[in-house]
This record gives C-alpha cells, sequence and structure tokens, in this order.
C-alpha cells in the first residue's frame, strides 16, 4: 500500500519537474523563466523526497533534512537572481 | 520497470534545460536554467539512490544542491556589479 503511494508522488514530481523544464523553453522573458523554472521544480523535487520517504523508511532523516534544504534555499536564490535582473529597482516601485 | 520510466522522463527534463542553457543569449537566461538543471539533478540522486539501495548518492544530492545553491548567488552577484560599474 506504501509502495503504490510513494510511485504515485515520485510519478507527480517527475511531471512537475517536466513542466517547469517545458516552461523555461516556452516562456518568452526572464523574469518569467524564473517564475516557471523555479517555482515548479521545488514542487516537483519535495514530492520526489516524500515518495523516496514512503518507498524506504530508512533513510527519513537524511531525505527530510534535504527536503528542509531545498524549501528554505531555493526560494532564496530565485529572489536574488530576479532582484539582480531588475537594472534599477525604483522602476519597478 | 517503472524506475527506468522514471529516470527517462527526469534525463529529459535536463536535457531540455539544457538546450535553453545552450540557447539563450543572456547571462540571467543561464543562470537560471543552471539552477533549474541542479535542482532536477537532486532529484535525480534521490530516485538513483533508492533504485540502487545506497544512502551515499544522499551526500551527492547534498554536495549537488550546495553547490548550485551557491553558484546561483554568486553569478547573480556578478550580474548586478557588472551591471553596475559597466
Amino acid at each position: 500500500m506504501l509502495d503504490i503511494l510513494g510511485f504515485i508522488f515520485i510519478s507527480l514530481g517527475v511531471l512537475f519537474l517536466l513542466l517547469s523544464s517545458i516552461g523555461l523553453i516556452r516562456m518568452p522573458d526572464t523574469l518569467s523563466r524564473i517564475h516557471a523554472g523555479t517555482k515548479a521544480s521545488t514542487l516537483g523535487t519535495l514530492l520526489v523526497v516524500i515518495g523516496a520517504i514512503c518507498l524506504e523508511h530508512t533513510l527519513w532523516l537524511k531525505l527530510s533534512l534535504l527536503a528542509l534544504f531545498i524549501l528554505f534555499t531555493n526560494p532564496l536564490s530565485s529572489s536574488i537572481l530576479a532582484k539582480s535582473c531588475i537594472k534599477n529597482l525604483e522602476d519597478i516601485k | 520497470m517503472f524506475i527506468e520510466i522514471i529516470l527517462v522522463f527526469i534525463s529529459l527534463s535536463i536535457f531540455l534545460s539544457f538546450i535553453v542553457f545552450i540557447k539563450s543569449k543572456k547571462l540571467q537566461d543561464k543562470i537560471v536554467s543552471f539552477d533549474t538543471m541542479s535542482i532536477i539533478s537532486i532529484s535525480l540522486f534521490i530516485i538513483l539512490s533508492i533504485s540502487y539501495k545506497e544512502p551515499y548518492y544522499l551526500d551527492i544530492a547534498f554536495v549537488f544542491a550546495l553547490i548550485g545553491f551557491i553558484g546561483t548567488i554568486i553569478f547573480a552577484r556578478f550580474n548586478t556589479l557588472r551591471s553596475k560599474y559597466a
């Protein structure tokens, strides 16, 4: 039962990863590319981690530490990148 | 059988973001596609560690997460300074 749940979670995560890389090709602008590439891939990696915890119970500590690291650092790096793409911040405000 | 199909789809998504890395002209697009490639390869290593039942692949995933994060921040900083002084 738990194996089927893990397979479903891993399939959903891989679907989100594929959608993020397709959106990276389709989007015309840099800021919309950040929107497509970072959020969907964060969700996909978190779903893959949840499915891997369902499949292998003994690795739960390392996997949840990895999920926490991804959850903290990935939006931070995308925010810094989006801030560096804008030439001067006063145009946006 | 299931793991092979999953690995094919993950390799396809890494290849698609690598196409963006090759074809884009600006530096920002290259940084975004590099970030996406590093995140996708983290999940590739997680699935490899599940299929081979080796916990050592998770250490490689940690190293990829660290290098992707630090590389993205360093190149974003470089982009900011280049647009400021050039």
